[in-house]
């Protein structure tokens, strides 16, 4: 008979080694999937996770492509893991993500066309203090009123998709382009391009900046005494109350931080890959970031991976499509099955399964 | 040992001469295959071409590809791994079209209902599609009983925005009591939000239903809440046999054959084209039997007569919204205004968002 027995502690083997049999789950699993729609399945598996960053053709291409796919998603899950940590759920990551590439790209709009090398400054600070901003209204909302910073979050995203949607129809039109949506391309205008630092690598300020967010977050989470108290809110929120952590402080401080990386990461995308203000600007980055986020396991380090890892299936998702001509759904369901297979994997973190003799009443 | 093997195999598969004459042909599609709509209908002329040309084209396709910088990538790894022409089949890929076109002068661009042409290897290639919303719109005005027309529109441009003043003016030309309703969608594809726009607009009396989106959403709602509707780009039928009273089909196949031939002789060209019912790039679904006889051949002759070129769609006299005049008596409108077209004819009620 099997049974099964909560373990005392979580396994700390199976935090570390979950992720990987996930990845290697989701390829057999996926294989079979792909064999059963006819394409070869060790070529597709090879397509998505090899050739990106390996093949001859691609790589040289793909490998800046991971960087610049995964920045946004590692920005922004590393400011959501904060608060998950402490049990604060800002789901609206997306909606600050673009209220932020507004506000940045409403600067460089506003200085247009002069140079100076502050606008781009400028911008940045804008991005982070337009996320930081919507982010703020759940956070106020919910410590004054004590509203649910999850619907609330939530349903800012759409406000925020319409706001977008006016911008770019009204006051953020490019005025040389009557009659189109859309922004001036910010590619174009130097003092507000967020290029390349070097040459093909990939590398432009938003990397950085999710460069240095992680290593922020790892240091603070391990060693700075706030990090210590989202912890322990998170696991205890009496004793933390007890221990003088203020839940208000910690509401505030936790979807501010959130939000204002939301919105850098709007800022960087809208200044550089996205290139202008649109309608459909926003592609989902706030929310595939919570997958990154638990992916990761809350942890910087791990988030760090975590979105490299989903960057590399979306690319070589579409590699795969395009050689092998893999229905989109199918890529799409692949990278359903990696978050499928690691959640369920969670199971032995905290449980573990025991054969037992005889039946027991 | 692996690695040389490898190397043996990768020199032996680099030194196969490639067939000289197949031509990749690439297309990136902004909804799915299956979306029963727009995408569908060039899916269906990719096929199409790749049959006419048998093992001398390879086509890839790439489906529910995002505006942007995610355009931009799958347009880049097509270009590099040796496409000789790309079919960018939304209207919103234009700067993503324009940045690689920058970067592979010797690449074919193929760029639908688009507007940017920085670059001498992009073609622009577009429908009249105005000329068959102004039969949607004949046939509207003559079916509604409820005087309301349900209008699904996805972005505010001008090809949009055109296909609503054409439905309108011809609803209006039959049926002097006729209201537009219009939801904005910000969105091609999104079946969800289409079925609540549906659903919204015929709350509000609408029994006519209208789309300029792709899904099937709202011919199903139609038919389940009895009221008529038009397909997308597809004929729809299946999905709402009462409902559905006919729709404007793309048939891109011909112009695909086309271009892909021009490529082959070495005769591409960058070209600006708007192709309608004269060229057989839209045509009429089958009318439901449901529409009267006599609508069924004002239908025809109101096709037939705009293919011919007898009649125009926008002739005047036509006043914008605001009331001023903008087309005067027996004038017809320039393609140029047409092409940027940002303003509603006067009737519409409705406000364009701005």
């Amino acid at each position: 008979m099997i049974r099964l027995e909560k373990r005392k502690e979580p396994s700390k083997f199976w935090r570390i080694a979950n992720p990987f049999l996930a990845v290697i789950l989701t390829m057999i699993a996926g294989g079979i999937m792909f064999a059963a729609l006819g394409k070869d399945p060790v070529a597709a598996i090879r397509l998505i996770f090899f050739d990106p960053i390996f093949s001859e053709t691609f790589a040289s291409y793909s490998r800046p492509q991971l960087l610049i796919k995964s920045a946004p998603l590692i920005l922004i899950a590393v400011g959501l893991a904060v608060g998950f940590k402490a049990n604060i759920w800002n789901i609206g990551a997306e909606g600050q993500y673009i209220i932020g590439a507004l506000f940045g790209a409403g600067v460089a709009l506003a200085f247009f066309p002069q140079p100076g090398w502050y606008i781009f400054p400028l911008m940045i600070l804008a991005g982070a203090f337009g996320g930081f901003l919507w982010a703020m209204i759940p956070a106020i909302l919910k410590t004054r009123f004590n509203t649910n910073e999850i619907l609330v979050s939530l349903l800012l995203v759409y406000v925020a998709e319409r706001l977008l949607a006016a911008m770019a129809l009204g006051l953020m039109r490019n005025p040389d382009q009557p009659g189109f949506p859309g922004s001036r391309d910010l590619r174009r205008y130097e003092a507000a391009h967020n290029a390349e630092l070097f040459a093909n690598t990939g590398i432009h300020w938003g990397v950085v900046a999710a460069l240095i967010a992680v290593i922020f977050a790892y240091v603070m989470m391990t060693r700075h005494m706030l990090g210590f108290h989202v912890q322990l809110a998170g696991q205890a929120p009496r004793a933390a109350r007890f221990g003088g952590v203020s839940p208000t402080r910690l509401v505030v401080i936790c979807l501010g931080i959130s939000g204002a990386l939301a919105g850098l990461a709007g800022l960087f995308e809208v200044s550089g890959p996205g290139g202008q203000v649109r309608i459909e600007f926003a592609s989902g980055y706030g929310f595939t970031a919570i997958i990154v986020a638990f992916l990761g396991r809350l942890n910087p380090i791990g988030i760090l991976l975590a979105g490299l890892l989903l960057g590399l299936t979306y690319i070589g998702g579409e590699l795969s499509q395009m050689m092998l001509q893999i229905p989109g759904a199918a890529i799409q369901v692949f990278q359903g099955m990696l978050l499928f297979f690691l959640l369920a994997l969670d199971f032995q973190t905290n449980y573990r399964i025991r054969l037992t003799q005889g039946a027991r009443a | 040992m692996k690695k040389l093997l490898t190397a043996a195999v990768l020199s032996a598969a680099l030194a196969t001469p490639a067939l000289a004459d197949t031509t990749k042909v690439g297309f990136i599609y902004i909804g799915p295959v299956g979306d029963f709509g727009w995408t569908a209908g060039h899916d269906r002329a990719r096929r199409e071409m790749a049959e006419h040309f048998g093992d001398a084209v390879e086509t890839t396709i790439v489906e529910n590809v995002d505006y942007g910088a995610d355009a931009e990538r799958v347009m880049t790894q097509m270009a590099i791994s040796g496409t000789d022409m790309i079919f960018a089949a939304s209207f919103g890929y234009g700067p993503d079209v324009n940045s690689v076109a920058g970067r592979f002068p010797d690449v074919a661009f193929q760029h639908a209902t688009g507007y940017i042409q920085d670059h001498p290897n992009i073609s622009l290639y577009d429908a009249r599609f105005y000329e068959g919303r102004a039969v949607l719109g004949h046939i509207a005005g003559k079916m509604t009983e409820t005087n309301t027309v349900g209008y699904i529109a996805s972005y505010p441009i001008p090809a949009v925005i055109a296909g609503i003043n054409s439905a309108y003016l011809h609803a209006k030309a039959v049926n002097p009591d006729i209201q537009f309703r219009i939801i904005w969608t910000y969105s091609w594809f999104d079946p969800a939000l289409e079925a609540d726009a549906a659903e919204t607009l015929i709350e509000q009396g609408a029994d006519v239903i209208m789309q300029h989106t792709d899904s099937t959403a709202a011919i199903r709602v139609a038919e389940d809440a009895g009221v008529m509707a038009f397909g997308q780009a597809s004929d729809m039928t299946q999905f709402g046999p009462n409902a559905h009273l006919t729709a404007i089909v793309d048939n891109w196949a011909p112009y695909y054959i086309s271009r892909v031939q021009a490529v082959k002789d070495g005769t591409w060209e960058a070209q600006n084209s708007w192709l309608g019912f004269a060229d057989g790039i839209i045509e009429m679904a089958p009318w439901n039997d449901r529409m009267p006889a006599e609508l069924q051949e004002e239908a025809d002759a109101l096709v037939a007569a705009i293919a011919a070129g007898e009649y125009h769609p926008f002739t005047g006299p036509i006043n914008r919204q605001d009331g001023t005049p903008w087309l005067a008596e027996g004038e017809i409108a320039p393609d140029g205004d047409l092409a940027t077209m940002n303003f509603y004819v006067e009737g519409i009620t409705a406000e364009l968002p701005n």
